[in-house]
């Protein structure tokens, strides 16, 4: 005996989730797209609506990473800063040129990311986490824990030296190939140069990001959770204070006076899109079986460890996703307005993004949208909205709405809501064989 | 392999490690010394432990408020602000003198605090953690840009009228002002009358046994609700005495004045390992310590300070992950 593949629950559907969530999804893209041609929506508004955007790619690194996997992070700005500024450094350099060859930034850029990947590879090719074991295991009986720890930091930094300069070496080999590559570039007609570049700048600050999310992610997901939300909001100070400096490192920065000449290349569309592609990546990560390892963790840390997950690995995982998400929003972000300054980057600021889950409620891709939506609103809402002379209200009435929502709703709008298609997927549709009674019990 | 041969090279090495490592530090100190000069050196720490005195006061309510209900309370900066704020206006409008005015302080951000406690947090008890949170930085919010209205304190910066002439005194080239006095003696009786309180009264007992357990705690017949309700106005208290304190030592107030030392006293908690008293303290001396020497000692140091401030920290976590008096719990199954 066979079960038919069609239940009469799915029978009663008539569209696919996905096909109807796309739907939904393109006649907003087209609505405001032509809304903005014909001049309904004025540019202040558009720009609200792409910051929005660009706040709900940020909002659902942090969800990732706080909603999904239980880290509480109060660092997020801080990848978003690299994001911006990375990505930054590399348009502004096609467009004004800053650094000699109009893709130096690139390739740098790319070649130190892979350069800091070799490092990493060339530390566990030189099996620097074995040899610091049992340098420590024999060292032991000789002598005392701090004089073996001694000798154990010296062969480290010995053996790190030997990673960090094959690292260097492989950086300036890249960086040599790369140029020659992205020549090319500059080659093409102009609208496509400029398209080309910014997408490989948004992914190129998306990685560093990344990057650096998991290289302090790794020893710093150890702590527990408060002592690791406190240490990320001293990593986002430090690149605060970093990027207020940055003029002393990288003149075209500008440090404390805000970096400018940026190119203003983000649009609806290229918020459009990358927001769509960033609800697809996740809703495929966190309904995988790294995001059943990520969401166990965030139950229990030690019952997931128990069932084989590794959970420093996957705690990393999903803080360098988190970071990605979070540098391609603000490579989006420093696009748009073509100003950075190091304020935007404000641990203050920091708190946006953990607002935003909590209003739409922690661990719902739905509720961070929605809620990132609102947040634009509210904000700049209440800036058309407050009548003349009392401009100043704007943040004291904000926070009194934050305290009655949190007050009236502590877990969030949609609480672990989802929209269909976000949700986690039946298993697929198939014919289920159910042994026949009859025959088994004839065989019996 | 003879084994003794190898403990003896091992022993070599390490002795070798060790003079490297001191005479590093020992040029070290020399050239520092030489290039500023030792007074340079004291007038520094002494700055430093002054400022660590006011992040203490400021530490302690952090310290105390999360030991009682886990909560990092992100308004406790502001409150600090209001203690500052409220002790001008005592001091230029009404010509009031030092100790009414920062006992006025004391007496307002406690009913302040109190106030956005039942407001808050209270009602928040048993919600997420997070949700407290949230409320709490928009208290932080609010606090902040209301007082900034025009009719409440305004958004400019105010110059802070000391209650008392200063007084400088040149012992050796080191400048020691009765400011540097008057701070380190507030701080030092708050932190004792906290001591007292917290380990010597029947209130501090109740304090502590809620910060254990609040449901056994209940059941031995402590009020809870009143029990962090006081925890919040005892932390306030000190916040207060501190605003006045920094306004006093750097009179250039405004709304936003509380944030940085807010964070860093939070930061100095957190070092000495949060919800421990002492640990605070040590923190927060410490603290002090390193942001005056930092900006006296690092080329372009006052433009870093918070990079290295919080470098530390993070350092201080990689070694001991629960601050340097805290006590990791280790998870039972």
């Amino acid at each position: 005996m066979i079960l038919p593949a069609k239940s009469p629950m799915r029978a009663k559907r008539h569209l696919p989730s996905w096909a109807l969530t796309l739907l939904i999804a393109l006649a907003f893209y087209v609505i405001v797209f032509f809304a903005e041609r014909i001049g309904w929506l004025n540019p202040y508004w558009y720009q609200i609506i792409q910051l929005a955007g660009i706040m709900a790619i940020s909002a659902l690194g942090l969800n990732l990473i706080y909603g999904f996997n239980g880290q509480f992070s109060l660092g997020h700005i801080g990848f978003y800063a690299i994001g911006a500024y990375g990505s930054a450094l590399i348009t502004k350099d096609l467009a004004v040129n800053w650094s000699g060859t109009r893709i130096g930034a690139l390739s740098w850029m790319i070649a130190g990311q892979v350069g800091i990947l070799v490092v990493l590879f060339a530390a566990r090719l030189l099996r620097l986490g074995p040899i610091r074991k049992r340098l420590a295991a024999g060292l032991a009986g000789y002598l005392k824990p701090y004089e073996s720890g001694l000798i154990v930091l010296l062969v480290t930094l010995v053996l790190s030296a030997v990673a960090i300069a094959v690292g260097v070496l492989a950086t300036w080999g890249l960086h040599t190939v790369l140029a020659a590559v992205f020549k090319l570039i500059l080659s093409l007609p102009q609208g496509v140069a400029r398209g080309v570049v910014f997408l490989i700048a948004l992914l190129t600050g998306g990685t560093m990001a990344a990057l650096v999310a998991y290289l302090v992610g790794l020893p710093l997901l150890r702590l527990s959770s408060d002592y690791f939300g406190i240490a990320t909001l001293g990593f986002s100070v430090m690149i605060y204070t970093g990027l207020q400096n940055s003029d002393q490192v990288i003149a075209t920065m500008k440090g404390a006076r805000g970096m400018v000449g940026i190119p203003t290349w983000t649009t609806w569309t290229w918020v459009f899109w990358a927001l769509l592609v960033i609800v697809l990546i996740m809703r495929h990560l966190v309904h995988s079986s790294y995001g059943r390892a990520i969401i166990s963790i965030r139950e229990d840390e030690i019952a997931a460890k128990t069932m084989g997950i590794d959970a420093a690995q996957s705690k990393a995982t999903a803080f360098a996703v988190g970071g990605f998400f979070a540098g391609v929003a603000g490579g989006l972000y420093a696009h748009l307005f073509g100003f950075l300054h190091p304020s935007t980057f404000n641990f203050i600021k920091g708190f946006d993004p953990l607002i935003i889950i909590v209003f739409g409620g922690l661990g719902s891709m739905t509720g961070t949208v929605l809620a990132s939506v609102l947040f634009a609103l509210l904000i700049e809402g209440l800036r058309v909205l407050l009548p003349q002379g009392f401009e100043d209200w704007r943040f004291v009435i904000y926070p009194i709405i934050l305290l009655l929502i949190m007050l009236l709703r502590p877990q969030g709008l949609l609480g672990t809501t989802e929209w269909g298609w976000l949700r986690a997927p039946l298993p697929p549709e198939r014919d289920i064989p159910v042994p026949d009674r009859t025959t088994q019990e004839q065989e019996a | 392999m003879n084994n003794s041969f190898v403990k003896w090279l091992l022993r070599i090495i390490v002795w070798a490690i060790y003079i490297a490592l001191g005479i590093g530090i020992i040029v070290g100190i020399i050239l520092l010394v030489r290039l500023n000069g030792p007074v340079f050196f004291v007038q520094a720490v002494l700055d430093g432990i002054r400022l660590g005195f006011v992040y203490a006061l400021v530490a302690l309510g952090y310290t105390m408020v999360y030991g009682i209900v886990r909560l990092i309370n992100f308004a406790h900066g502001d409150v600090f602000m209001v203690g500052a704020f409220t002790s001008f206006f005592a001091i230029t409008q009404y010509k009031w003198g030092f100790v009414p005015a920062i006992l006025l302080s004391m007496i307002v951000c406690a009913f302040l605090n109190i106030v956005i406690e039942r407001v808050a947090y209270k009602p928040l008890r048993e919600a997420p953690r997070i949700a407290a949170l949230i409320t709490a930085v928009g208290v932080s919010f609010f606090l902040e840009y209301f007082t900034a209205l025009k009719w409440v304190f305004g958004a400019n910066f105010n110059t802070y009228i000391r209650p008392f002439e200063v007084v400088v005194w040149n012992i050796g080239g080191v400048l020691i002002s009765n400011i540097t006095i008057v701070i380190a003696a507030v701080a030092i009786s708050l932190l004792l009358g906290l001591q007292y309180v917290v380990y010597r009264t029947k209130i501090g007992k109740a304090m502590r046994a809620t910060a254990l357990d609040k449901p056994t705690a209940r059941l031995m017949g402590i009020n809870v609700d009143a029990t962090i309700s006081l925890t919040f106005a005892l932390g306030a208290t000190l916040a207060g005495a501190a605003g006045v304190l920094y306004a006093i030592a750097y009179p250039q107030i405004w709304t936003f004045m509380g944030i940085m030392p807010g964070l860093k006293a939070f930061v100095a908690a957190v070092l000495g390992g949060i919800g421990n008293i002492s640990g605070a303290f040590v923190g927060a001396l410490l603290m002090g310590s390193i942001d005056v020497l930092v900006v006296s000692f690092v080329p372009t140091g006052s433009r870093l300070r918070d990079l290295i401030v919080f470098l530390v920290l993070i350092v201080v976590f990689l070694i001991k992950p629960a601050g340097i008096f805290g006590t990791t719990e280790i998870e039972k199954v």
